[in-house]
Parts: structure tokens; C-alpha cells; sequence
């Protein structure tokens, strides 16, 4: 505990820098800093919610205008047309904004293909007929509104205080998001969704819901924002406010101030905004944001990951973190492990196609409880694919799949996930930017084990790297490891989820011998903990030594089932490996 | 029967404005298709062209066909000079979007600070032309930009469909890797298509001058718009870009003619937002 003193001074230094801010307002100031800092405050609110959604997951939004423009005339009309007091008016003008953002997701997050960049062009369309709309309706009736009659509670003797608190707040509260979120589940869910979706989504995040919630809490700030904004400048317009501006500052500040750090976004705000300040005495507006144009351009091509990851590794070297060991938590022995024999997956009559290509032509098969079912056949006889049914990465055509008496084939892929079942990939396919820690416990929380407190999600993670002999790379990045670590890593993540079926998708394939023996041994162990394995391998003598059953596919039948050795002397699957002249 | 007339009117109206959608789109559809580089920045440089075209005609004397002959040239160097900036910085598609939008704001405060944002209008003696078909009217400058459209649209249709180049290309956005490994030298087409996106904006911005009104914040109302053509049109179709255009035109034209025209813009939108919830496969 003796580094709780340095967490002390951490709390004791933001506790005088907040009472700091807080009593700007009082010092009697010239009303210019004040001014300043209200529009830095404003500047760091918007980035910072704009990243909460577009910097976590990587759906850049290009409407964040839209956002802050309903706040604006949601103020303008319930308190300057309506009277209602302009407290009130801020959650009503978050409350807006959220649902439109909540709307606007819920069209374009369901889509399989382009989700980003038509969400992308999606939030641009928003905010340009967001100002048609507003501009020739009674809303706005393209005069602009004044606000000038709304009452404003007086703090420190003036409104300007008021506004400079609210600025603080918005700011404040903001940051405070960002960080709790990139801390939470739902922040390594979209994380997780950044570095690759579809994988997010088969490891048991509910990306639909994530990114929806996201963008709801973004859009609000922005419509908070936007609403007191309308106040402080007392007379709004349709040009001024739905303005590119709007859109881009956010996007500029965000990436520049890096866009996956809670703090970055605001970082960028800061920066920027104080450059900004420095050279606006000169250039006209227009040529002002040509140049922040500029910079934007500059920072994608030059320093995409923003400023931030350089300022915490100077950080960290100042005020090294505190060194954090993680002791294994075995978890408890799964409940089915001795449950009776009898099915846990009944796959029955499955189809699929891919456009002219049938890839599944009516497949039945069950997989039994506790049993190592190999899943064999020629390149392209489906085998990946009926995986990918089972975990719900693709709809089926037609037929059932039954898991433990419950129908799954019309369930989303995370709901397959959280029932219990994973899947490793052939090609591993790591979340990049998440440490291999996180990548495990990534999956306990979102797997079958529902792991929902810190100590049990990384000491079951610690457990499973151990397990599979990655522990000694738990703080490296995916990228940092060879193929072998890289396919434990898979395996590691697919065992911290708990599954009660198991799909292993060629996870030999590129290993040497000795390393092979030690993933065939690993395999046993996992299957002795009562898990049932569905185990797609080309290589025969790994499929004999293990399986207790194997399944042949060719061009999408099922044309063989049964024990290692009978199914390898079928005449069927004789032909089909060696050809006519060796069949029986 | 006025009431008839005047919607065979909007449809014959609606069809000509829709066909310069098409044309807009056409570059856009095809570099999103294609390179899997979504250009935002390819309405600003339609602007540009406008505002070149319209400034060469009216300051500089010199007539709409030749401003075209020179600014479509200058603008197919621009594209391979973008594409190159995107293949050597290893750009990615949403990469790309940030990219192109900052460059859309740049054109914007370009055209802002030299022409100022009053609104311009090219007049030459074609403007007013048109003939009468049938008891409409059709005005001679729309129509003709309908058919350099619809040339462009099949041509390059065609173009992507028949020669090695275009199946070059259409293999390469299918899978670039497995394309390269059959020999196919993807680079120098890509620089190609850039080319020809950029000149297609630079054509599409002859028109403009000719038939529109110029404002420099034009660029941001054609977004929604094109961007919805380009999606129902399917990304990679030129004649879909044409079609999904034309379909548009006439829908905003029957609106304008219903509704009220300030509501125009809503359709486009509304349209997607139909497609998106009722097909989403479509995409």
C-alpha cells in the first residue's frame, strides 16, 4: 500500500485544480478569459462526447452538428417560445438529441456491409436536412431565433458565471464519461468493435446495443451542449449552427489529441483551440478553418493515433505504474460436466449458399456431450462454414440448429456466445490494440462465464493464459506475437468464455510437432473439464489420435459418421480423399 | 387537363435535373466501388470546375466547351496526384472520408475567398434555349448534359464490363490480392480510375455552370443527395449512378411540385432511409 500516498496526491491535485476552475468566475477576471475558456470548455465537451462513439468504436460521425443543433433549438424553442425555465431545457435538449442519435444508429448499425462509412454519410445527410427541416418549419422559419428574453440564474453576481459553470460542468461531465466508459465492459466492447467487429460480435459483444448506447450518450452531450450554447449566444441561426465547423473542430481535436485515450479528445481541444486563438487575430474565418482542413489532413496522414499514446508513455516513465500481479483463479467446474449423455448440439438440415455457391446442401449431425467430434473434408466441403452457422456469423438458408433443447439458428451471434458456445479461427484473428490480458478477459465477461466483477475477470483470464502458456506475454500487444503464441492466444479466448461446445477451426494447422503434441494435450484437458469439441483439423493423424467420433464433409454433405476408424475405411470418404482407383 | 401537364412537365424536369445527379454520382460510385475510397471531396471539385467554367466564361472570355477541354485534363492529374497520396500513406476507406472532407472544407474556403459566397449565375445564349416536345418544354442545355450522362454512364459501363482493364479493375475491388497474384498490375489502373473520377467531376462541373446557380456551400447540399443516388444505385454501377439519379430527380421534381419546393432535399434522404430499412441487403 505504499503507493495509495501517490494516489492520494492524484486526488488532492484534481480536487485543487477543479476548485481552481470553479472559482474563475469569482476572481473578478476581465470578461475575456472567461469568454475564452467558456469556448474551450465548449470545444472539449464536443470532442470528447464526439469520441465516445466515433474514437472508441471507429464509427466516425460526421453529424455531431445534427447533435449539437437539436440541443440548440430545443433551447430556442421550449425556453425562448415556450418559457420553459432553461435548466429544464438542457435534459430535454439531451434527451432529443439522444434519440435522434439512437435513431440514426438504429437504421444504419444493421446493416452487414459499409456500416461506417454509411454511417458516415448518413450523420452528414442528418445534419443538412436537419436544417432544411428546421429552416422552413416554425422551428426556425429561416430568420433565426432570438434568445435574449430567456432568464438566467446568476452565479458568482452574473449569467456569465453561470455559463462559464455550465461550460465547466459539460466538460467535466464529459471527460468523466469518456473515462468511465473506456474503463467498462461497454468500453471494451467498443474498443473491441474498433480492432474488428464481426469477431466483437461471435466473442459475445452485443455490437448493435453497444453502438447504439454509445451514440446515444454522444448525441446528448452534444444536444446539452448545444442547448446551453443557445443561451450564451442569445440569438441562433440555421447557418451558424448546422455548420461544418461544428462537424469538423471535433474530428480534428479528437484525432490530434488521439482518439482511443478518454483524455485525448480533450487534450486536442485544448491544443487546438490555444493555436487557434494565437493565429485567429489575422485570417478571416473561412481561411481559419482551411487551415484546421489542413491540419486534419496532415494528422490522418502523419500521426493517426493522435499525440496521446506519446504522452502517456512520457507519463508513465515520470510516474511509473504501479505494478499490478494478477493471481489465476481457477473457475469452477462446469456445471454439465458430469450431466448425462445425450446431445448438446443438433444440427439438423442446414443450408446455406453464397450466392450460386452451395456451401451447405441439407447437413444433420449432432454433437454429443463430453465428445471430441472431428470435422473433416476436402478445401471448400464447408467445414468452416458449418462453424460459422453454429456461432451465428452467418444466417442459415434453412434447417435447425438445437443447443441443449434451445433453437439458436435465428439468435444473434452474441446471444450464441453468451449461451455457450466459442469458436477459435483459423487465421487468429486478435483484437490488435487490446492487450492479450484484455483479449482473455474480453471473452470472460462477454462469454458463457458472464464474469461481471474486475477480480474474477482477470484472474480467470490470468488462469486460461496460463493454461495455454501465454502468461508471459499478457501485456503485449497481438501484432508482438508469433503464429504459435498467436494460436494459444485463440484457444485462450475461446476457454476464458466457457463455452459447453467448442469449435476449433484448424487450430494445428502451422504448428510444428512438438508443438502440436502440446496443443493435442491441451485439447484433452479442455475436453476433461467437460466441454463437448467440435474439431475441424486436415491433419488425420491429430483427428485420430483425438476424436472420439469424425464427421466427413464433401461439397457440402455430410457423407460419413462414426469412430476414427470406421469413417476412414468407408469407401465413401476412400474415394473422396484418394480417388475411385482406391476405393474398396 | 393543366394538373397533368404540369407533372409530365416536373417528370420531364425532374428527369433532366436527375440525370446531372447521375452525372455527379458517377464518380463517386465508382471510386467508392472500385478503389474503396469514399470521396468526399469529389463535390467540391465539381464546384471548382463550375466556378473555373464560370469565371474562364465570364472574366476571361472563354466559351463553356473550352473551359471543359481545359479544366477535365487538369483535374484527371489531380485524381492521380489524391490516389497517390492515399496509396502512399496507405490510406483506409474511413481514413480516406476525413481526408477528402478536409479537402471538400479547403475547396469551399478557396471558392469563399476568391468569389466571395454571393450566389453566380453563368448566362450564355444556350441558357434560355429549349424546344417544345409534345406541348413541354425541354431545355436544350439539360438535355444535352442528359446525354453526356448518359454517354459517360454506359461508356464506362461498358468500358469496366468488355475491356481487360475494366475486369482488371472489377477483380481487383472483388479481391486485390488474388487479382495482383494473376498477373494483373493493380496499381497503375487505380491511379487510372482515380483519374477518371476526378475528370468526371470536373465534367459534371461544366454543367453545373451552365445549367445551376452557383453558392459555395453547394457542396454540402449535394452530398445527401448523390450519396443516396450512388447507394441506390449500387456502388461500382455507373448506369445504376444514372438511374438511381434519375429516379431521385423525379421524385424531388414531383415534391417540388406537390409539397413545396424547399422540402426537395428531404426526398433523397427519405428514400434512403426507405431503402435501408425495407432492403437492407441491398447495400
Amino acid at each position: 500500500m505504499d503507493l495509495s500516498g501517490n494516489r492520494f496526491a492524484g486526488y488532492a491535485a484534481l480536487a485543487v485544480l477543479a476548485a481552481g476552475l470553479i472559482a474563475v468566475p469569482a476572481l473578478d477576471l476581465p470578461a475575456f478569459y472567461v469568454a475564452f475558456l467558456f469556448v474551450l470548455y465548449y470545444w472539449v465537451a464536443l470532442a470528447t462526447s464526439w469520441a465516445i462513439l466515433s474514437g472508441f468504436a471507429g464509427y466516425w460521425s460526421f453529424g455531431h452538428a445534427a447533435f449539437f443543433g437539436t440541443g440548440v433549438y430545443a433551447s430556442a424553442t421550449f425556453a425562448a417560445k415556450l418559457g420553459v425555465p432553461f435548466l429544464l431545457t438542457i435534459p430535454i435538449a439531451a434527451l432529443l438529441a439522444a434519440g435522434l442519435g439512437a435513431g440514426v444508429g438504429f437504421v444504419v448499425f444493421r446493416l452487414q456491409r459499409l456500416r461506417g462509412e454509411l454511417f458516415a454519410l448518413m450523420t452528414i445527410s442528418v445534419t443538412f436536412v436537419l436544417a432544411t427541416v428546421v429552416s422552413n418549419t416554425p422551428i426556425d422559419g429561416g430568420l433565426g431565433v432570438y434568445l435574449i428574453s430567456v432568464q438566467v440564474p446568476e452565479v458568482f453576481g452574473s449569467s456569465t458565471g453561470t455559463f462559464y459553470l455550465l461550460g465547466l460542468f459539460f466538460a467535466a461531465l464529459s471527460i468523466w464519461t469518456a473515462w468511465k466508459i473506456s474503463r467498462s465492459k461497454l468500453g471494451l466492447g467498443l474498443f473491441a468493435i474498433h480492432d474488428d467487429e464481426d469477431v466483437a460480435e461471435v466473442k459475445g459483444v452485443p455490437t448493435f446495443r453497444y453502438k447504439i448506447w454509445a451514440f446515444a450518450i454522444s448525441s446528448g452531450i452534444a444536444g446539452a451542449v448545444g442547448s446551453v450554447y443557445a443561451i450564451y449566444v442569445s440569438y441562433v441561426t440555421v447557418g451558424d449552427t448546422f455548420d461544418v465547423t461544428v462537424i469538423m473542430y471535433p474530428v480534428v481535436m479528437t484525432i490530434f489529441g488521439g482518439s482511443r485515450h478518454w483524455l485525448g479528445p480533450a487534450f486536442g481541444a485544448v491544443i487546438i483551440e490555444a493555436a487557434l486563438y494565437t493565429a485567429a487575430a489575422g485570417p478571416e474565418a473561412s481561411i481559419g478553418r482551411a487551415i484546421v482542413a489542413l491540419g486534419l489532413i496532415l494528422t490522418v496522414l502523419l500521426l493517426p493515433s493522435g499525440v496521446m499514446p506519446s504522452i502517456v508513455r512520457l507519463w508513465r516513465s515520470i510516474f511509473p505504474p504501479r505494478k499490478v500481479t494478477y493471481r489465476a483463479t481457477a473457475p469452477a467446474a462446469s456445471a454439465t460436466a458430469s450431466a448425462a449423455d445425450g446431445a448438446v448440439l443438433t444440427i439438423d438440415g442446414v443450408k446455406k449458399s453464397f450466392g450460386g455457391v452451395q456451401a451447405l446442401k441439407g447437413v444433420s449431425l449432432e454433437v454429443r456431450r463430453g465428445e471430441i467430434l472431428g470435422l473433416v473434408g476436402p478445401n471448400g466441403s464447408g467445414k468452416s462454414t458449418l462453424i460459422n452457422m453454429i456461432t451465428g456469423h452467418y444466417p442459415l438458408d434453412s434447417g435447425t440448429i438445437m443447443f441443449d433443447g434451445v433453437p439458436i439458428h435465428e439468435l444473434p451471434a452474441h446471444d450464441i456466445a453468451a449461451l455457450g458456445i466459442a469458436r477459435s479461427y483459423q487465421i487468429p484473428r486478435p483484437f490488435d490494440r487490446l492487450t492479450v490480458r484484455a483479449n482473455v478477459a474480453l471473452s470472460g465477461m462477454f462469454g458463457a462465464g458472464k464474469l461481471d466483477d474486475e477480480a474474477s475477470v482477470y484472474g480467470q483470464a490470468q488462469h486460461w493464459m496460463e493454461f495455454c502458456g501465454i502468461a508471459n506475454r499478457a501485456d503485449d500487444f497481438p501484432p508482438q506475437l508469433n503464429l504459435h503464441e498467436r494460436k494459444f492466444l485463440e484457444l485462450a479466448r475461446a476457454l476464458a468464455a466457457r463455452p459447453r461446445v467448442l469449435c476449433l477451426d484448424e487450430v494445428l494447422s502451422g504448428l510444428n510437432h512438438t508443438e502440436v503434441d502440446a496443443a493435442l494435450d491441451l485439447i484433452r484437458r479442455i475436453r476433461d473439464n467437460g466441454t463437448s469439441i467440435v474439431f475441424v483439423e486436415h491433419l488425420m493423424r491429430a483427428v485420430v489420435a483425438l476424436s472420439d467420433r469424425v464427421a466427413v464433409l464433401n461439397e457440402g454433405e455430410l457423407i460419413a459418421v462414426g469412430t476414427p476408424e470406421e469413417t476412414m475405411r468407408d469407401p465413401h470418404v476412400v474415394r473422396v480423399y484418394l480417388g475411385d482407383a482406391h476405393a474398396a | 387537363m393543366p394538373g397533368l401537364n404540369l407533372v409530365e412537365q416536373s417528370l420531364i424536369t425532374g428527369f433532366l435535373a436527375g440525370s446531372l445527379y447521375g452525372l455527379l454520382a458517377l464518380g463517386l460510385s465508382l471510386s467508392w466501388g472500385l478503389l474503396k475510397l469514399v470521396n468526399i471531396g469529389h463535390f467540391a471539385m465539381a464546384l471548382l470546375s463550375a466556378y473555373l467554367t464560370w469565371y474562364f466564361g465570364t472574366e476571361l472570355g472563354i466559351p463553356a466547351w473550352w473551359a471543359g477541354a481545359i479544366i477535365v485534363p487538369v483535374f484527371f492529374v489531380y485524381g492521380v496526384a489524391l490516389h497517390w497520396v492515399f496509396v502512399k500513406f496507405r490510406v483506409s476507406e474511413m481514413a480516406s472520408m476525413l481526408i477528402t472532407f478536409a479537402l471538400a472544407i479547403i475547396v469551399e474556403s478557396f471558392i469563399q475567398t476568391i468569389w466571395t459566397a454571393d450566389f453566380r449565375r453563368y448566362s450564355t445564349p444556350l441558357a434560355d434555349q429549349s424546344f417544345m416536345l409534345g406541348g413541354l418544354y425541354v431545355p436544350k442545355l439539360n438535355l444535352l448534359a442528359c446525354l453526356v450522362a448518359a454517354l459517360l454512364a454506359v461508356g464506362t459501363w461498358g468500358w469496366l464490363k468488355f475491356t481487360y482493364a475494366g475486369k482488371a479493375l472489377r477483380a481487383c475491388a472483388e479481391d486485390a490480392p488474388i487479382a495482383s497474384a494473376y498477373g494483373i498490375d493493380h496499381k497503375s489502373l487505380t491511379y487510372l480510375l482515380s483519374g477518371i473520377c476526378a475528370a468526371y467531376a470536373g465534367v459534371a462541373g461544366v454543367f453545373i455552370a451552365l445549367i445551376g446557380t452557383l453558392a459555395p456551400n453547394e457542396i454540402w447540399t449535394w452530398i445527401g443527395v448523390v450519396f443516396a443516388v450512388v447507394i441506390i444505385g449500387r456502388l461500382g454501377n455507373p448506369v445504376g449512378a444514372l438511374l438511381g439519379g434519375i429516379l431521385i430527380g423525379v421524385c424531388e421534381a414531383l415534391t417540388q411540385s406537390a409539397v413545396n419546393p424547399a422540402w426537395a432535399p428531404l426526398v433523397s434522404f427519405s428514400v434512403l432511409i426507405l431503402l435501408l430499412l425495407v432492403k437492407p441487403k441491398w447495400i
